[in-house]
């Protein structure tokens, strides 16, 4: 039994993570219609940014995060400028293969300036590690942290999208790209708000994902971002509640199956439940089932 | 149409910048002298992607041997030419082609062992003398009879390390935490399963991961616990080590740890807590007190800005010993590569070549391409590492 809520807490913890990235992807997938490949690589430098603020300025440990928030919120602003917006009116595959490239090339250029090297992220978190049933049953400070994070940025992004001018503005955009200028929306703005809010949302999931696990290195952002990506879907991409549920979801599956099966098949299982769950419903488990029109 | 033109004609012309900027560098590395004679030698190991930690570590280690050799000013002089393979097999091979067009004589590499056994094979088919040192799977040797290894085998260390911890009585119930999708580290633990048979150490626990990159250990470190282990066998690179510390001490878990050579480094991994090291058992051939590894290491530092591991420190040995066996077989530039080979094999595998260096003295090297030399047990206390 113990063993049970130990994989549980373990399964949270790893699934809340899997949860802030897969919100990143959703957003920006709900909105802009494009996958953005490169999110987990803006994770990583997000996490690189807090690590050299606390580290080599010897900023305290919010400050850094404030200002990984700020890098990353320029760069994807950045990056969608450059990258994605000559190709707005392309095929989504140009988009798609653009992604994948601006993801190697960030991935590349952390290792030009912070090198290949590992380093060892410090916990921003400083909340002692709960103990319960006298030591049997750990849940950590950083898995506390993580999970309220990650309700609290549902919540605001669901408020956001639901009750703002401007999250009104980026859900038109989804419906419409066309029909939202007409009715004078300005798309690119609200494209790159989305982008900003996007990587805002990944230099935090950067920040508790190397407080959680430790090593930081260039391609840091690269697996996690792939398990989000699978969770946003799991979850029914475009969907902001079904990003947090597929993490989580996710999360559990992948510790109980390592655990209780094999570690071996872990990934396997994951994915496996991923395509049972895509077969019964194809739109995810909170996906919204859109027939194409012809 | 005209655009298009010019930008090929520009393409053209940053081709040819490059083509002319590889002369250059070219003459430059091999200034050595018109008359001496300069002895090519080939490296290969990753210098980008995620294992470009230890090809960076190798060649650094090699080029301060090769500067020190040069400056000897002796007959034979080096000129080292280090590609990238990205810790992968195949890119291992083109690395291989490009440094065979270049007109290698000696194949100084792979630093990892996956690369090096895809490399081994060619160079095994071409009759190119090989020297690697730090892939330390049997794969890389077996059957070659021109590849010879500078760093002990993966079994051999688990041996060592079931021997030691035997001996010393360190536990009897042990975990065992390891890579069983990457040869080093599966081995290892198989060298160390069989002997810790023999010997009488029960394996309560054995968990894997299936690469580096893993960092999430809940699972098996509740393993290790339900089984009650006392200590935990961590056959593994450094990087996966410091999140299984940071992770049991999290959880409130209190294991000894016994770790092999690929552990060595955690103390200078950047921002790491060494508290969560402490009393850590490390294999280690590179023992860091003695005169030649001091000086060693202040040159390192000097080029690199940090202290050398053990893979420098076997890379440097590496340069050394291929020298002393060019003096031996009195190799010289105009030989071809096969020529290199045979001569230097049945100098290596001769019984009076014996290599003195910062890994290991009195280093010998039998056919099937092993060297003998002991491990060292260290323990790290305070910090820093005490020999055993």
């Amino acid at each position: 039994m113990m063993t049970f809520l130990g994989y549980l807490v373990s399964g949270i913890s790893l699934g809340s993570v899997y949860a802030i990235i897969a919100l990143g992807y959703t957003m920006v997938y709900g909105i802009a219609k494009m996958l953005n490949f490169a999110h987990g690589d803006v994770i990583m430098v997000g996490a690189y940014i807090s690590f050299c603020a606390t580290n080599y300025l010897s900023l305290p440990a919010w400050l850094s995060v404030l200002l990984a928030i700020i890098v990353c919120t320029v760069l994807g602003v950045v990056i969608e400028g450059l990258a994605y917006r000559p190709l707005r009116q392309a095929g989504s595959l140009a988009v798609l293969i653009t992604a994948i490239g601006v993801s190697y090339f960030l991935q590349n250029a952390a290792q030009l300036i912070w090198t290949s090297n590992t380093k060892i992220f410090t916990s921003i978190v400083s909340i002692p590690s709960l103990r319960l049933f006298g030591g049997q049953l750990t849940i950590t400070g950083e898995a506390i942290v993580t999970v309220l994070t990650c309700i609290l940025i549902m919540a605001g992004l669901t408020f956001f999208t639901g009750a703002t001018r401007m999250g009104k503005a980026m859900r038109a955009c989804s419906e419409d790209k066309g029909a939202a200028q007409l009715m004078g929306i300005n798309v690119n703005f609200t494209i790159s708000m989305t982008f900003a809010i996007g990587s805002a949302l990944a230099a935090v999931a950067g920040v508790l994902l190397c407080s959680s696990y430790n090593t930081l290195i260039p391609t840091t952002g690269a697996m996690p971002g792939i398990k989000a990506f699978t969770a946003a879907v799991f979850g029914g991409i475009g969907s902001i509640p079904g990003a947090l549920l597929g993490g989580i979801l996710l999360g559990i599956i992948e510790i109980f199956a390592s655990g209780y099966i094999s570690y071996q098949l872990s990934n396997a299982i994951v994915f496996a439940v991923l395509i049972i769950v895509l077969l019964v419903k194809p739109s995810g488990l909170l996906g919204k089932y859109t027939p194409e029109k012809v | 149409m005209k655009k298009k033109n010019f930008m090929s004609l520009l393409l053209a012309a940053a081709t040819c910048f490059s083509l002319l900027a590889g002369c250059s560098n070219g003459g430059a590395s091999g200034n050595a002298g018109a008359n001496a004679n300069v002895i090519k030698i080939g490296g290969i190991g990753p210098l980008t992607g995620s294992a470009a930690q230890y090809g960076i570590a190798t060649r650094q280690g090699a080029e301060i041997a090769v500067s020190e050799i040069n400056e000897l000013g002796g007959s034979i002089q080096f000129e080292l030419n280090s590609q990238d393979d990205e810790a992968d097999g195949e890119k291992g091979v083109n690395a291989y082609n490009t440094l065979i067009d270049w007109g290698m004589q000696i194949l100084y590499g792979c630093t990892t062992s996956g690369s090096c056994a895809a490399v081994a094979a060619e160079s095994f088919s071409d009759r190119v003398f090989q020297l690697t040192p730090s892939a330390s799977s049997t794969t890389v040797t077996e059957g070659k009879d021109n590849v010879f290894q500078l760093c002990f085998t993966d079994p051999n260390q688990g041996k060592t390390a079931a021997d030691f911890i035997s001996e010393h009585k360190l536990a009897t119930k042990i975990a065992v935490i390891y890579n069983n999708g990457d040869d080093y580290s599966t081995g290892i633990y198989q060298g160390f399963a069989a002997e810790a048979e023999k010997v009488g150490l029960e394996l309560v626990s054995v968990t894997t991961f299936p690469d580096d990159t893993t960092t999430d250990f809940s699972a098996q470190l509740t393993d290790a616990q339900n089984s009650g282990a006392e200590l935990v066998f961590l056959p593994i690179y450094y990087t996966p080590a410091s999140n299984i510390l940071l992770q049991a001490k999290q959880k409130g878990l209190s294991f000894s740890y016994f770790g092999c050579d690929g552990l060595d480094g955690i103390l200078t991994l950047e921002g790491f807590d060494t508290s969560l090291a402490e009393g850590v058992y490390v294999l280690t051939p590179f023992d860091t007190t003695s005169d030649a590894a001091v000086s060693f290491i202040e040159k390192y530092k000097e080029a690199a800005g940090e202290a050398p591991n053990q893979f420098a420190a076997d890379a440097y040995d590496c340069m050394y010993a291929l020298y002393e066996a060019c003096q031996k077989a009195n190799i010289t530039s105009d030989m071809s590569y096969s020529d290199v080979c045979d001569a230097l094999i049945s100098v290596f595998t001769s019984s009076d070549f014996a290599v003195d260096g910062l890994t290991g003295s009195g280093m010998q090297w039998g056919a099937n391409g092993e060297v003998s030399k002991d491990p060292l047990v260290v323990q790290i206390v305070n910090g820093a590492y005490v020999n055993q």
